[in-house]
């Protein structure tokens, strides 16, 4: 088992590096001279000069991947050349508002997708299976920034039930946090939904079909004991699975949820932070959400070598 | 992929539900023996059953429409999509504007079949790109293994790492806002997943009879890779291309919609929003339609492409 977690730890390690090298080609995609871009309006040849020295501009491409590895190693992503901070410390900051939105929207996801799963496979071939299906098909295919907009004018305008926008910190006031956060956590956890849903769905039909589930009818077990006690357990692994590699879409998706909602996390970090041209600050961000997704799925591999019977005398 | 066709005929023949899960020997085996069916059989019986799902049909006729929508765009649309009227703003829809006029007294219903271009352009071509460069890489690192498989694996999963929208976004910005960027920017974040996906079928292929057998002969490998792995990992392929399509015309709109992919005044459905969201108290209809247009090209290529997997497919139901 050691070996099988080592074995793991060690295929993350390239993974990274290349990442790091992705995240750094980007920059090289940037038409013109970046030294000039740097420079602004200033055009005095010395101060293009020395802006090239000091971000050793004229050094070859691999040596300037290796200054600037070795400044990410020290924990330096670059600075904001907007603002003047480093990036780590925005990302810092706005990361907590965005994980707010992202857990929300994951239990919101998981409340209506999982049961709707369920429910669908339990009564397969019926029109309440035909009618989720249709549900979780268009919870798909509908744009959540379009979503956004209908809900802000339906839930906010008309009715005035919930805040249009904005951001309440839950130290401040946790229920007026949560209450700001239910709109844009329900229109980006739709996808999410829909996404548990169907394969909820799929996997309960397999399992509600095998050896056990039969036997454990046949011991005249009431439906719903089979159901939630034998089947839905084991069908909730894969979906365990499934849901830490969702949380990168979900990180992407609350880029235009947070534009749309004006929420001052970490998605409009990056909007912000493309529309100023402050590249520095997006070649960051990219990095910090790629490591930061690398190691989660670690940590979801090892838990699921650590908890599965079947892989620990391995 | 190492299914016989009986065990595959076997998950086909009706099944009744949980209760009765279906036993071996209670399963109809078809007359038709794995060996001497022709091919031509085989794509009939995925042709018809694409043919009786009713909700793959809706699926390729919604997108059909769509198509015509933008190939016909100059001969349908009753204005030109970047006339201007002063006389005419933001006008509620009317039988001289089916979907009303925009803030600048254009024709949203003519701008939105101009648009519908750069959607079903921008889905088609990222898709294209993603397929063309991730295939190939994803076809040579199942058959060939060893360290050009490390590599393919290696880069794929460190592009999957990164958000795709997040990518996307990323690339359109250092790339610069332009249709044609947005849909390399698109076309680049999807590459892994089709290199994924042709590795993986590639794999199970390799392990094939008809593989073994080709490589016994003493075939040369670019040869086996074309002529037998290729046709054989196809089908899964369509599939994916199809639902990618999809996810990339939600990011087509969304990159627009952000302000980094078609450049006003050219009309897409992604920038039609972002305007229309300031008006949506004034005037709805600029929110309602394009929104609901990108919504059901997306559910039409969604829909056609379950009914694929389920046509091409018989394990997934």
């Amino acid at each position: 088992m050691a070996e099988l977690i080592l074995r793991r730890v060690l295929v993350a390690i390239p993974t990274i590096i290349i990442v790091s090298m992705l995240v750094f080609a980007l920059q090289k995609l940037l038409p013109g001279d970046p030294a000039l871009l740097i420079a602004g309006e200033e055009r005095d040849p010395k101060v293009v000069e020395f802006i090239r020295e000091k971000y050793h501009l004229n050094d070859p491409v691999p040596v300037q991947y290796g200054y600037w590895v070795m400044n990410v190693l020290t924990g330096d992503f670059g600075i904001s050349l907007r603002t003047d901070t480093p990036v780590t410390t925005l990302v810092a900051q706005k990361l907590p508002v965005t994980i707010q939105l992202a857990v929300m929207a994951m239990i919101i996801a998981l409340l209506v997708g999982v049961p709707a799963g369920i429910l669908s496979a339990v009564r397969k071939g019926t029109v309440t299976d035909y009618v989720a299906n249709v549900v979780a098909l268009s919870g798909l295919s509908i744009p959540n920034f379009w979503l956004g907009i209908l809900l802000i004018f339906l839930v906010s305008v008309q009715l005035g039930w919930l805040p249009a926008s904005g951001y309440v910190p839950p130290s401040e006031d946790l229920w007026l946090s949560i209450e700001t956060m239910l709109m844009p956590a329900f229109v980006l956890g739709t996808a999410l939904a829909a996404t548990l849903m169907r394969h909820t769905r799929s996997a309960m039909i397999g399992i509600l079909r095998s050896d056990y589930i039969r036997t454990a009818r046949a011991k005249g077990l009431r439906q719903n004991k089979v159901v939630y006690k034998h089947a839905l357990r084991n069908a909730l692994v894969p979906i365990v699975t499934l849901m830490t590699l969702l949380f990168g879409e979900l990180l992407g998706g609350a880029v235009l949820t947070e534009q749309i909602f004006t929420i001052p996390g970490f998605g409009k970090l990056v909007v912000d932070a493309v529309f100023t041209r402050d590249y520095q600050v997006v070649q960051g961000i990219v990095l910090c959400t790629a490591i930061g997704f690398i190691v989660m799925n670690l940590f979801a591999d090892i838990l699921y070598i650590l908890i599965n019977p079947r892989l620990r005398g391995a | 992929m190492t299914e016989t066709a009986a065990a595959r005929a076997g998950k086909v023949a009706p099944r009744t539900d949980a209760d009765a899960p279906a036993r071996p020997e209670t399963v109809k085996i078809p007359e038709i023996g794995p060996t001497d069916e022709p091919l031509p059989e085989k794509r009939h019986r995925a042709v018809g059953k694409f043919l009786a799902n009713r909700a793959a049909i809706v699926g390729g006729v919604v997108v059909a429409v769509f198509v015509l929508l933008a190939v016909f765009a100059p001969l349908i649309a009753p204005y030109d999509p970047l006339q201007t009227s002063f006389l005419a703003i933001r006008k509620a829809p009317s039988l001289a504007h089916f979907f009303g006029t925009d803030e600048l007294g254009r024709d949203i219903f003519s701008r939105m079949a101009y648009g519908a271009r750069a959607s079903l352009l921008a889905g088609v071509v990222s898709v294209a790109i993603a397929a063309v460069i991730g295939v190939p890489f994803g076809l040579f690192a199942g058959f060939f293994g060893g360290w050009v498989d490390m590599v393919v694996s290696r880069v794929a999963d460190a592009m999957l790492s990164i958000p795709f929208l997040i990518l996307a976004i990323a690339l359109a910005a250092f790339l610069g806002p332009t249709l044609t960027n947005a849909m390399i920017a698109i076309g680049i974040s999807q590459t892994p997943i089709f290199a994924r996906l042709a590795r993986a079928q590639t794999l199970a292929v390799k392990a094939e009879d008809y593989v073994e057998g080709a490589e016994a002969i003493g075939l040369p490998n670019r040869w086996i890779v074309a002529r037998y792995v290729f046709p054989n990992v196809l089908p899964p392929l369509i599939v994916q291309a199809t639902l990618t399509i999809a996810t990339a015309i939600i990011a087509e709109a969304s990159l627009s919609f952000l302000g980094l992919g078609q450049q006003p005044p050219d009309p897409s459905w992604g920038s039609m929003l972002n305007t229309a969201k300031n008006f949506m108290g004034q005037a709805p209809w600029m929110s309602i339609f394009p929104g609901a247009a990108i919504f059901l090209l997306v559910l039409g290529f969604n829909l056609l492409g379950d009914g694929l997997r389920d046509a091409l497919d018989p394990r997934e139901s």
